[in-house]
């Protein structure tokens, strides 16, 4: 079958990114692989086709706002921040280091671009809505987007946010998921599962939508397609973890690795095709 | 006080846009005036603190103020991590009024009680924590809360507390405020505990025992300014909060007795034991069964010095 998340192949810029994230991964030794990998060509569609930021003028009131909620996707984050020049590609071999600015979890003013300070799971959709109302009491017409992990949806306070989200009818918010299916201890369906996914973010009154993720051309007619007028938009992600290392993929081994020992890493390189192809 | 507290808030909306009221789903008709002068300045949430917490961090990321209401125990327990991670790490101008702090919902049982308020508060780097003696401090306060630069956690007394506050002090954050002189005994109290402390001390002097009285509003940072000469002048120092004692104003004493004096006077911390109040009834009620009225704090100031 063709155009499954697993069926897609990645073009030179989805391994580019992924050899960015495997040099933070080796910088630190260290890293959430698998859950960054999921989100690569989310992140890469928005940054480079969708969101209105400046990587010199990373504050300027009129960006839109991208909230990683799920903060442990951070290496997708860091690697097309660092692409397109928010801060130094160097900063990548630093990663986790004891003075670098970018560690396990991203955080709020040490990294340009970053916009909130993600890890504990389940805080980003409430700060987006805060966001997205500021933008409208300010008249000003950006967007807020905020991305959740399958597993991050858990949390309650997540639901909390969408009744509230609905409630003051934000079509200026995005709720993005990343729905790789599988959580830190297993496959969702096993921890606790979400299905109707869908049904439940049209249930709490959002224009949902689902796409494969790692689908380029599906994410970017998704994401610049007129916003609903009169609701907030929620977009499921269908997705692999670990996509793109095979030995990584649906693979909750590789959700967080420390320590990771040099063949390993040569492994994620040669699965990439190389460290400088 | 919570009265003046929130009218306050509607003084400052009317001049400073950037004030926003937000509340969890607060009883019918509170901050009606609000509502109806700044209806886009006014989000009444649903029962959903975490969620509250969130949504002023991303409003005061994007510059605006908000003063956030509710009751104190769901205020700073059910959403600590919130408070934590997303108003005290960035240091976001954000407002956190906690009805009921101390005792005050006797009747609603333990769910309510907002004894460890302080304590959880205290705890977050970049917090400060005000528990003003009654209305008229309050409003002192609320003057000076908006430029305040980080997060604020403000605890709301019952209500019609007798009056402490020194007419005409403007409320300085970081200071505390000597209510009595005296030379032997220093009264060292937060929140509506100044009342019961000038009484104790006129209850001691008619046992011919002299009391000076401190009010520290601030909680922290503690005016380790007021808090030096005190020490030094006194021979015995006596906390007292609506609170737990552990880890709330008296531990924010004894912690800096212990470290920035070699041989520190002696320090009686009087507060809630460290147990859950069993009983419902009145606040009174409760001040008493922990010996936290003027009577027995008189009593146990005597017995103390021997």
């Amino acid at each position: 079958m063709h155009n499954t998340p697993d069926s897609i192949s990645l073009d030179s810029r989805s391994l580019h990114l992924r050899r960015l994230v495997a040099r933070a991964l080796e910088g630190g030794t260290r890293g959430h692989l698998g859950s960054a990998l999921s989100l690569v060509e989310i992140l890469r569609v928005l940054y480079d086709h969708v969101l209105h930021v400046h990587p010199r003028d990373p504050a300027f009131p009129e960006r839109d706002r991208l909230i990683l909620s799920k903060g442990h996707g951070c290496l997708a984050l860091y690697a097309i921040l660092a692409d397109l020049g928010f801060f130094p590609l160097e900063e990548l071999d630093r990663f986790c280091h004891f003075d670098a600015i970018l560690g396990g979890h991203p955080e709020r003013g040490k990294i340009p671009g970053v916009e909130a300070s993600t890890g504990a799971l389940g805080h980003g959709l409430s700060i987006a809505v805060g966001m997205a109302i500021a933008a409208r009491l300010h008249q000003q017409k950006h967007r807020v987007f905020a991305i959740m992990g399958d597993g991050e949806i858990n949390e309650g306070a997540i639901w909390e946010a969408a009744l509230s989200a609905s409630q003051h009818r934000l079509n200026n918010l995005i709720a993005i998921v990343d729905y790789n299916k599988l959580q830190s201890y297993g496959p969702i369906a096993d921890v606790v599962t979400l299905e109707p996914l869908a049904d439940k973010w049209r249930a709490f009154g959002f224009a949902t939508f689902e796409v494969n993720g790692h689908d380029l051309d599906a994410l970017r007619d998704l994401f610049t397609q007129p916003l609903a007028a009169n609701q907030p938009t929620a977009i499921i992600c269908h997705t692999v973890k670990g996509k793109g290392i095979p030995m990584a993929e649906h693979n909750p081994d590789w959700h967080h690795k420390s320590r990771i020992p040099p063949a390993e890493m040569e492994a994620i390189y040669s699965a990439l095709g190389g460290r400088h192809a | 006080m919570r009265k003046t507290c929130l009218n306050c808030v509607l003084e400052l909306a009317k001049n400073h846009s950037e004030v926003l009221f937000l509340g969890s789903d607060l009883g019918a008709g509170t901050m009606k005036e609000f509502r109806k002068t700044f209806p886009e300045r006014f989000f009444m949430e649903g029962v959903s603190e975490q969620h509250l917490i969130g949504m002023a961090a991303g409003l005061a990321m994007e510059g605006f103020i908000p003063y956030v209401n509710t009751i104190a125990s769901f205020l700073t327990r059910r959403c600590l991590e919130q408070v934590t991670i997303d108003l005290c790490l960035p240091n976001l101008p954000v407002r956190l009024i906690g009805n009921g702090g101390g005792i005050v919902y006797a009747p609603l049982g333990a769910t309510h009680f907002a004894l460890d308020d302080l304590a959880l508060m205290r705890l977050q780097p970049n917090m400060t924590v005000i528990a003003p003696s009654d209305a008229v401090q309050m409003r002192a306060f609320m003057e000076v809360s908006r430029t305040h630069p980080g997060p604020i956690y403000i605890r709301l007394a019952k209500g019609g507390d007798p009056v402490t506050h020194p007419k005409g002090l403007p409320f300085v954050i970081g200071q505390a405020i000597e209510l009595a002189q005296g030379t032997q005994v220093a009264f060292l109290c937060t929140g509506a505990m100044a009342h019961p402390a000038l009484i104790a001390t006129q209850l001691l002097a008619e046992k011919g025992l002299s009391c000076s009285v401190w009010h520290f509003p601030t909680v922290k940072p503690l005016d380790q300014a007021a808090l030096a000469p005190i020490a030094d002048r006194h021979t015995l120092l006596v906390s007292l909060e609506e609170h737990t004692i552990v880890g709330g104003f008296g531990s924010a004493i004894a912690e800096w007795l212990m470290d920035h004096r070699p041989h520190p006077p002696r320090l009686l911390r009087l507060g809630f034991p460290d147990r859950f109040p069993s009983q419902y009834g009145s606040q009174e009620q409760h001040l008493a069964a922990v010996g936290l009225e003027p009577e027995t704090i008189t009593q146990t100031v005597i017995r103390a010095l021997g």
